[in-house]
């Protein structure tokens, strides 16, 4: 154990950071950049509320050695909509009531978002495959996969 | 309405929340801040024999360190049990409860100041299991001393009206069953998380994951003994309660005692296992039911003995236990009625209120039963229903006024929707419909604590900007409140919600709300707002009608105008805005609700009282496997009367998000303990449903336009869950035959009772 220096590159941009050899992304995100975005739902790889990109693929987290994410790209909630514009994933989560207390929501956005990159034709079945690893209390989901159903439907057009 | 009431409409919030810009309690963070972790009881119930924490307090980085004895005040949400301490004093009641706290530099060197505190303890008697704690102890064994009869019997509720038991030994239909529920609980997202900063100014702020901001103001006050004058208490964003923060909790209170102490802002998260050994849900219970019929099927009679497993504290469990009986008697007319409930004190975390407060369990129950029954008389369950109804108008035998109901429309419309008359009783085999109905509060007409203060009030802030404020201490937990007041303001004054802003939860500047439990907030808070906008507006045209030489009452607040109908006045907001407050300035209005005076005069008459009820029928269909045991629900068919839907995107959420919180109550969720140690404080062990798990559903919305309700509006947030599960439980039973009496139905009971077992 101890400290190592290393870069990430988060968001697009690279700096050098002092971290524990066994810290979790999560912790790196949250504690050292404040990038609080990124929720801990459990620290336990059981919610999915901690979901980043890595290389463009869903990670949780909280289950991601740091030191595992050095020369990869970090992409966090707060870049997936650039300015004013919500990514089409976000837009149909407001505007069809899929989030409440809004707490597994940007989980939800990094999970759905390379889903539907990758699944553009996905089924509302798969849709729900696709969500399993994110737990949400408040909707029952089915708002949830509306809107990712809708924003399908609006990104294969 | 020209407005945006009755219209669906995303939550005000809702961008902030989707791109992760919204600060919960967790994301807030202060400069030279301390982190606070805790050393937890390893024992069940003992007495602490020692406790030195001298290693702890030269640790590296440990700024301070407190036991029990310095926070001594014992506090709780109900002044009737103020039966807890911030952290144990001289004995420990469960496994996990608070025994020391660490502030310091860095998480890290908290947690190890807590490892290293030295402890030792000397185990008493346990009582794991109500029948442990019925049966008579010594004193020096009791859970709490103030418990009477040498026994751990917390509370015992009873009421009984017209002797129901003599009733059910003559009745021509009875029946006599007995149910078990597991306990389970709220398993919100967001881990509980406060941060508390003594000011510069001798005053206390406190920001907390907490749907009671009202009731931790008044406890932090007393424990602390700080004038509550002098303490600030804000909810920001929040990640689900569902009656989970709607006590004031120890780690609030110790988070804010090191703030004081230290002089420094402290912070405290826990983790997904602090969380769950806090719990504070929904009670383990057992329930045993005698229901009679007339030969008409007509109920006759409801009388029910109920033990509700309370663990180490009170918490709302006093409520709790007058709930399990009470708010049986709706939607049904029964005459005959009484039950007793019996909470005792366990040697495990506490139980205290989660969605539908003590009303789900006893609701599975009856709905069972009326199945029983209507198959013991051939007749459709649905029909039994109809049969029984309480009109709209009415007081129940113990007083409770029912003024709007909607029940028999809701059930109308899911018999209709599942077409249940050409398909109850005729599915193949292993393939069932099953039905029950609801009823709930729509805010419990007496606050916690008696006062003389309305149960909420709103202020409306008019600027020159033309911005409405409103101010409110009612707090969004999730379910929408923050929204519901913008489109009230933007309802009354005809303008759009981007001119109407919130300011909400906060004690030093909202005025009180009680809180977001027994879903009292758009009713109370509704009307309260609604009043408070109606008022800006008048004031608003007295200035307008006296400048420009018209009636007040015939200018109209439409479309960002306001006009008469011939037009001789036609202003902009903002022309409007500037001549109401040519010479005052801005200007606040206030709205408030008090709930009428309600119920009997007999002890116990004030449980259950609300200024209106919500109504519901739901209709599951399920599969069961017969080789596995498993139940697959396919379909949920909900109709719920919420009185008028302010937003029906958040009533529909709410419906939906409790057929999610059912149907893991009734298939899945359970906490279970071995020697009080819980077993499955993780997700991965006890089962929420996932996405996967989650069945088709059909809601509908109900209005029966309530009298007294902010545009006819009643709950919609807790009312849904009831139906669910025992619509689900009779679902079973048609499709298979068994009757499922304990819960979660898991498939090895599923099996055992296929195979002929009990």
């Amino acid at each position: 154990m101890g400290l190592k220096q290393i870069e990430l590159t988060v968001n697009g941009f690279s700096s050098p950071f002092l971290v524990q050899s066994d810290e979790v992304l999560l912790f790196t995100l949250r504690e050292r950049l404040y990038l609080t975005g990124t929720k801990e739902g459990c620290n336990q790889g059981t919610c999915g509320s901690c979901t980043v990109l890595l290389d463009g693929k869903p990670v949780l987290s909280c289950m991601t050695p740091t030191l595992r994410c050095v020369g990869k790209k970090i992409i966090t909630i707060e870049n997936i909509s650039s300015g004013d514009t919500l990514h089409t994933v976000q837009k149909y989560l407001v505007e069809k009531g899929g989030l409440q207390c809004g707490f597994c929501t940007p989980g939800v956005v990094m999970t759905m978002v390379p889903f539907l990159e990758e699944n553009p034709n996905a089924s509302r079945e798969e849709i729900k495959e696709g969500l399993s690893g994110n737990l949400c209390r408040c909707t029952g989901y089915k708002k949830i996969i509306d809107a990712v159903e809708n924003a399908a439907e609006e990104m294969r057009s | 309405m020209s407005g945006p009431i009755g219209k669906p409409t995303p939550f005000i919030d809702a961008v902030q929340k989707v791109t992760g810009q919204a600060m919960y309690a967790g994301d807030y963070r202060m400069p030279n801040m301390l982190y606070v972790r805790f050393l937890r009881s390893t024992e069940s119930h003992a007495i602490i024999s020692k406790l030195d924490t001298s290693e702890a307090e030269s640790y590296p980085g440990v700024c301070a360190v407190v036991i029990g004895k310095e926070i001594p005040i014992s506090f709780g949400v109900l002044p009737i049990s103020p039966d807890e301490n911030a952290i144990a004093i001289d004995k420990v009641r469960y496994k996990g409860e608070i025994v020391a706290a660490v502030a310091a530099e860095t998480i890290e060197a908290a947690r190890e100041g807590a490892k290293i505190i030295q402890v030792e303890y000397e185990p008493i008697r346990l009582f794991l299991e109500p029948e442990d704690s019925l049966e008579t102890c010594a004193f020096h064994e009791q859970i709490h001393s103030h418990t009477k009869n040498g026994k751990n019997i917390h509370k015992t509720a009873e009421l009984r009206f017209n002797e129901p038991e003599k009733e059910i030994k003559t009745a021509a239909h009875v029946r006599r069953e007995k149910f078990k529920f597991a306990g389970v609980t709220h398993a919100f997202t967001e881990p509980h998380s406060t941060i508390a900063v003594w000011n510069g100014d001798d005053t206390l702020t406190v920001i907390s994951a907490t749907q009671v901001p009202h009731y931790l103001h008044r406890n932090l006050a007393k424990v602390l003994g700080l004038p509550m004058h002098s303490i600030q208490v804000k909810k920001p964003a929040l990640g689900g309660g569902f009656g989970g923060k709607s006590d004031p909790f120890p780690h609030e209170i110790i988070t804010a005692y090191m703030a004081m102490k230290t002089k420094r802002p402290v912070k405290c998260t826990f983790s997904r296992e602090e969380v769950f050994i806090t719990n504070h849900g929904r009670h383990p219970t057992e329930i045993d039911m005698s229901v009679s019929c007339d030969q008409n099927g007509k109920i006759t009679a409801l009388d029910t003995d109920i033990i509700i497993d309370g663990g180490a504290y009170g918490s709302f469990g006093v409520v709790t236990s007058y709930y399990n009986g009470v708010l049986l008697q709706g939607p049904y007319r029964i005459n005959k009625f009484g039950f007793r409930t019996r909470r005792v004190y366990t040697n495990k975390p506490q139980c205290g209120a989660m969605r539908g407060h003590g009303a789900v369990n006893p609701r599975y129950a009856v709905e069972v039963m009326l199945d029983m029954l209507a198959h013991d008389m051939n007749m459709d369950p649905c029909d039994l229903r109809i049969n029984n109804f309480l009109p709209e108008n009415t007081l129940t035998v113990g007083q409770l006024r029912i003024t709007s109901n909607g029940v028999r429309e809701c059930l109308d419309t899911v018999r209709m929707k599942c077409d249940w008359d050409n398909r109850y009783g005729k599915l193949p085999s292993g393939h069932g419909l099953g039905v029950a109905c609801g009823f709930f509060i729509s805010g419990s007409a007496l606050p916690i604590i008696w006062n003389r203060y309305p149960q909420t009030v709103v202020h409306a802030k008019l600027d020159f900007d033309g911005r409405i404020v409103m101010f409110s201490g009612a707090s969004d937990i999730g379910q929408g409140s923050d929204t519901v007041l913008v489109q009230i303001a933007a309802e009354e004054l005809g303008i759009t919600m981007g001119h109407v802003q919130v300011e909400v939860a906060d004690t030093k500047i909202t005025p009180v709300d009680l809180g977001s439990y027994s879903s009292r907030v758009t009713f109370m808070v509704g009307n309260a707002a609604k009043t408070a906008a109606t008022k800006v507006r008048e004031e608003m045209a007295k200035a307008i009608a006296k400048e420009k030489g018209v009636i007040a009452e015939n200018l109209i607040f439409n479309n960002c105008r306001i006009y008469t109908k011939d037009e001789t006045v036609d202003l902009s907001w903002e022309e409007g805005v500037e001549i109401a407050l040519a010479g005052r300035g801005a200007f606040v209005e206030s709205g408030y609700y008090i709930s009428p005076k309600l119920g009997g005069t007999f002890k116990g008459a004030g449980a259950g009282l609300s200024p209106a009820y919500s109504f519901g029928a739901f209709i599951s269909e399920v599969k069961v496997n017969p080789n596995t045991g498993e139940v697959n629900v396919i379909k949920i068919w909900g109709a719920h009367d919420c009185g008028k839907a302010l937003n029906p995107l958040s009533v529909e959420g709410q419906i939906e998000g409790s057929i999610h919180m059912g149907l893991g109550q009734a298939m899945s969720e359970e906490l279970r303990y071995k020697n009080g140690q819980q077993m499955n404080a993780n997700f991965f062990d006890y089962r929420i449903p996932s996405s996967l798990d989650t069945p088709d559903m059909d809601i509908t919305i109900i209005e029966s336009n309530d009298a007294e309700g902010p545009y006819g509006a009643k709950e919609a947030g807790e009312g849904p869950i009831h139906p669910v599960l025992p619509s689900i439980g009779n679902a079973i039973y048609d499709a298979v035959g068994i009757r499922m009496m304990e819960l979660p139905i898991t498939p090895d009971k599923v099996l055992s009772k296929l195979r002929g077992g009990e």
